[in-house]
């Protein structure tokens, strides 16, 4: 296995000399992606992402929660993520791993800073908020977890439905909203290669990668950033990277 | 009919039919498909009412943890999980808790029957069942999606493994309890099968019954089960035609 590995990764650090890459895809090409919306109809709100091989199931559940102590007037936004084992054959059981820990909370960061949920609209009562609790759930791990697993949160919050609150019981069977979302954040995820750049990474691609950069942008602003792996960026390539970002994320943003 | 009616519960059988309009002996909807996941190294995903389940394998691999190895037979691990998201309740902590603990153990029980598990010693062959909407009998649509993911992994086995709940509810036997049935009524038992060996794989019960009741229960089971595997054979069909 690892013998292939380092066969697979010379050959896409060779073809990433000439910007090419082993999918025939463009340095700054999305794999095929579909967003189905609502295929959980228990939970409050659902989205299904597929992007390549890359298969990710968010689920949100709104639950009355109390909120936290120095934020009294506001719910409560949460977000976890769960490399269910079969997604991949390099999982295994126990508690959650850095990786999942730094996808839970890009996407997290993403959705906060964008103030894509009004948490102060999530105030029930002195003392009684609702909780918006997002879950992850990477189904096929085929590389680039960021922009599917963001992808799909974001698809998921649009349209949530906000239980109906009576006699101090939730009534899950009525809806008295409907989440709008005031802003749509969408993360584009960059690796870098042999110097190369190029967007939305496979996992062998990942594997080759010394680098990785993700910029997550609203319509018109960048509102999350998280680089990871040892390489370095220049500022140019920043620069740079945040227009396309900017860009690239419009063809995601369409599909929610 | 004994025991107490809770209170809010809804009346499960009016006119001879059951809350959803099935007959006493009916299933819901059931839908498989094999060969779902492209990482796995066999897979499937099952709707059976509002149950929606996907099942992962991967195996005969290496074992870990190592200590667990046998040297004459693979290891087989199995998890039943429930997503988060997967109730209309609230949010369920994700992990497994003492439920989805036993009920991983009574499925393993099942499979190490069928599994010719002493065909790949010091090995592991990996189960994962993510229960992803929950609706009333999802261990039993978790085994069933199971033997087609264990199948579609090419692992051999001596026969499929079939389950179905059967249960009283509104004072009547009934094959595949929904929610509501599960919740308010009387008795459940969910079963899984042989159907090939006619035994019982898996066996689980709650509820006050007569012994005449419990035969009658396994009877209906029994012919309910035959349904699902022809189901679970065509599926496993359709995916090399």
């Amino acid at each position: 296995m690892a013998v292939i590995d380092e066969v697979v990764k010379d050959y896409i650090v060779g073809l990433a000399a000439s910007g090419k890459r082993k999918d025939e895809r463009s340095a700054m090409q999305f794999r095929p992606f579909t967003v189905e919306k609502n295929p959980i109809p228990n939970a409050e709100g659902s989205a299904l992402v597929k992007l390549g091989k890359t298969s990710i199931m968010i689920g949100v559940k709104v639950d009355p929660c109390v909120p936290f102590p120095d934020r009294p007037d506001e719910g409560v936004l949460s977000t976890n993520a769960e490399l269910v084992l079969f997604a991949s054959p390099t999982y295994e059981a126990g508690p959650p791993n850095e990786n999942s820990i730094e996808l839970a909370r890009v996407v997290d960061r993403a959705i906060r800073s964008a103030n894509a949920i009004d948490v102060k609209s999530l105030l029930i009562e002195p003392g009684k908020a609702w909780g918006v609790y997002i879950d992850l759930y990477v189904l096929d791990a085929d590389g680039n977890l960021f922009d599917a697993a963001c992808l799909g949160a974001t698809a998921a919050l649009q349209g949530c439905r906000i239980p109906k609150w009576e006699d101090g019981k939730v009534i899950r069977t009525e809806a008295a909203r409907t989440l709008e979302l005031a802003l749509k954040p969408i993360t584009c995820t960059f690796i870098k290669i042999g110097g190369k750049i190029f967007l939305d990474p496979n996992e062998d691609e990942e594997k080759a990668a010394e680098g990785t950069l993700t910029i997550a942008t609203t319509e018109d602003r960048i509102c999350a950033m998280q680089k990871s792996g040892k390489a370095g960026f220049t500022e140019a390539e920043i620069g740079e990277l945040m227009d396309i970002a900017l860009d690239k994320s419009r063809e995601l943003r369409k599909a929610i | 009919m004994v025991g107490i009616v809770p209170e809010g519960a809804p009346t499960l059988v009016v006119g001879g039919k059951r809350i959803d309009g099935r007959a006493f002996d009916e299933l819901r909807p059931i839908r498989m498909e094999v060969g779902v996941l492209n990482r796995a190294d066999g897979s499937a995903y099952l709707e059976w009412g509002r149950n929606k389940v996907m099942v992962g394998v991967y195996g005969p691999r290496e074992c870990i943890p190592r200590h667990e190895a046998d040297p004459f037979r693979a290891v087989l691990h199995i998890g039943y999980s429930m997503a988060a998201f997967s109730s209309m309740e609230e949010r369920n902590r994700p992990g497994p808790n003492r439920r989805a603990r036993e009920i991983s153990k009574v499925m393993r029980h099942a499979f190490e029957n069928v599994v010719l598990l002493e065909q790949f010693p010091k090995t592991a062959i990996d189960v994962r069942c993510e229960i992803l909407q929950s609706d009333g009998g999802t261990r039993c649509s978790a085994i069933t999606a199971t033997a087609l993911a264990l199948a579609d992994a090419g692992i051999p086995m001596r026969d499929l493994v079939t389950s179905v709940a059967v249960g009283k509810a509104g004072g009547e036997l009934m094959t595949d309890l929904g929610k509501e049935e599960d919740n308010f009524g009387e008795a459940d038992m969910p079963l899984a099968f042989s159907m090939r060996t006619r035994e019982i794989l898996l066996l689980q019960q709650d509820g006050l019954l007569t012994k005449e009741e419990i035969q009658k229960m396994i009877r209906m089971g029994f012919d309910a089960a035959a349904k699902i595997r022809k189901m679970q054979v065509e599926a496993l069909r359709r995916k090399y035609k």
